[in-house]
């Protein structure tokens, strides 16, 4: 478990001294009541050589958390960070191409966090549109 | 909110290069609905003439939300929803839901499940194997093949049908071990399986490995080396085809692959042509451990006895009252894992295939991602399609086997 601002230099330890060549997976985890510590970033190195999987957990403060981008280390990282963006709303600052990956571009939200709530919607008896419209917690349309 | 512009020429501007703007090369949409795309890939292509200067793959077209909604259910429905991820490999994808599960939950597992799912999952990657080795000639202009393969593969599914019920989404092998046992007819039928395809496959590299215009199509196209596998995360066949042995089943061998005597084919050029070997190749070792496996096929039980998470059968409800209030446990509140998480992996025909799962002492998953091949190998495809006619993309998309519902999730 690190702190956020030392990523980057974490990152190039691991990649050039230590032997971690392949970065597995990056992911994300919220725990959403909580406000310290509301996003954990959860990163997975592989060392061929060695035959060792480097689990890295990232902290991040508040809910419009910001972390810099591994993408000049690890090229892979690139994907794995839009998908975080994406679906959890980890912001990665200096990221070259941060646009959302899986869903369309004019989605609102980050579906992965807990607050995003996960349902169908609720059949309006009623041609109030203006009631509809406050009832809606993600008002997309 | 930190908003991000919408979808315009102006965000991809970055993307492409100064040329593109000046309308010197052009830019061209290939997908979501091109057949040779394997499901729904967009790529936007920057052509100089017929050569690709720049390739941006788009996915997220077969995105359903997997794992948000596996956070919404119990450990035992969560796994209904992995069959759909990698839907070629869909007792691998259970199969490493479980490991991952058993893992969190220190539940044990019976001789016989491993030996059993062993067999399944070496099954699923050939008949993934040889949808693979049909869709992707067809690519390439070769029609026969694929009746060919998909006449074989109609065998596989046939078995899983016998065995699971199902002939794709079998959600079979389950945390403790599998379903049921296997059903009479099944040895016959692998023993069938393992008589007649060594035979097949050399009718399939007869009609493709000496072929001089598949072997034009493939040999030279689509070079990746080992160090930018490594660098972009690559593994699967695609590492093996630019030359490092790397497996999963070898590396850190899981379940009891450890106990079976195989290889991993390799080859050195890095093309298509010689991830095309790999996967012959593979379909050979593939039948070895099923054999292996079949022989070695141990009695006993197949699920756990451990009843806090598997449900007791059917016969004790009568007659016994743990079992009663087990089963209605189970299938009403589901059992619990502890805090913490895993992450496991296993090989997948497409590569490392690895989950993240984490619980949080109650019987749903809180949160569970799953590290796709597809997802990764894709990153790859800019790389190796630069310089190359549009013809030949077809068949490097072909070649990295991708699943899309395995990249979308």
């Amino acid at each position: 478990m690190i702190e956020p601002n030392q990523i980057i230099a974490a990152a190039r330890y691991l990649k050039d001294e230590a032997g971690f060549d392949m970065l597995l997976d990056i992911t994300s985890v919220d725990y959403c009541p909580r406000v310290e510590g509301r996003f954990h970033l959860v990163y997975h190195f592989y060392s061929m050589k060695k035959n060792q999987i480097l689990i890295l957990r990232v902290p991040l403060n508040g809910n419009e958390p910001e972390v810099q981008t591994i993408e000049g280390i690890y090229p892979n990282a690139n994907w794995y960070e839009r998908e975080t963006w994406d679906l959890m709303g980890v912001h990665f600052s200096g990221h070259s191409d941060l646009r959302r990956i899986q869903l369309p571009a004019d989605w609102e939200g980050h579906p992965l966090r807990k607050d995003y709530p996960l349902g169908y919607e609720e059949v309006q008896y009623s041609f109030n549109y203006d009631d509809i419209a406050k009832t809606k917690s993600h008002p997309k349309d | 909110m930190i908003k991000l512009p919408a979808a315009s020429m102006d965000q991809i501007k970055h993307l492409v290069s100064e040329r593109a703007l000046t309308g010197e090369t052009m830019l061209l949409n290939m997908g979501p609905q091109h057949p040779s795309t394997h499901g729904v890939l967009r790529l936007l292509l920057e052509l100089d003439g017929e050569i690709i200067v720049n390739c941006i793959p788009d996915i997220g077209f077969l995105h359903t939300g997997i794992e948000k909604n596996m956070e919404a259910k119990t450990y035992q429905k969560a796994e209904v929803m992995t069959d759909r991820i990698d839907y070629m490999y869909t007792m691998g994808n259970n199969l490493v839901y479980c490991l991952a599960l058993e893992k969190l939950t220190g539940l044990d597992v019976p001789e016989r499940a491993d030996y059993i799912r062993v067999i399944l999952a070496e099954l699923s990657r050939l008949q993934s194997h040889l949808l693979w080795i049909g869709t992707s000639a067809m690519d390439l202009a070769a029609m026969s093949v694929f009746l060919y393969a998909m006449r074989e593969r109609e065998m596989i599914l046939d078995v899983f049908e016998l065995v699971t019920g199902q002939r794709m989404m079998t959600t079979y092998i389950r945390p403790g071990g599998v379903w049921r046992d296997l059903p009479e007819g099944f040895e016959q039928s692998i023993r069938q399986i393992l008589k007649v395809f060594p035979k097949r496959i050399k009718e399939y590299e007869s009609l493709l490995t000496r072929n001089p215009l598949f072997r034009d199509r493939t040999i030279g196209i689509g070079k990746i080396s080992v160090e930018d596998c490594i660098r972009r995360g690559v593994t699967g066949p695609v590492i093996r085809g630019s030359g490092l042995a790397y497996d999963l089943r070898k590396a850190r061998p899981y379940s009891v692959y450890a106990r079976f005597d195989f290889d991993i084919p390799t080859q050195q050029e890095g093309d298509c042509y010689s991830r095309y070997l790999v996967r012959v190749e593979e379909m050979r070792q593939s039948l070895r451990i099923i054999g292996q496996a079949l022989d070695r096929l141990p009695k006993g039980p197949f699920r756990s006895s451990n009843r806090k998470f598997v449900p007791p059968p059917r016969s004790e409800l009568g007659v016994s009252m743990e079992a009663l209030i087990h089963h209605f446990k189970l299938w009403t509140e589901g059992f619990s894992a502890p805090c913490g998480s895993v992450y496991v992996g296993v090989e997948s025909p497409r590569g490392e295939m690895g989950v993240y799962l984490e619980g949080d002492g109650g019987p749903k998953p809180y949160r569970a991602h799953y590290r796709t091949p597809s997802f990764v190998n894709l990153q790859a495809l800019p790389l190796m399609a630069r310089n190359h006619f549009v013809a030949d993309l077809v068949g490097i998309i072909g070649s990295i086997d991708i699943v899309l519902g395995d990249a979308d999730r």
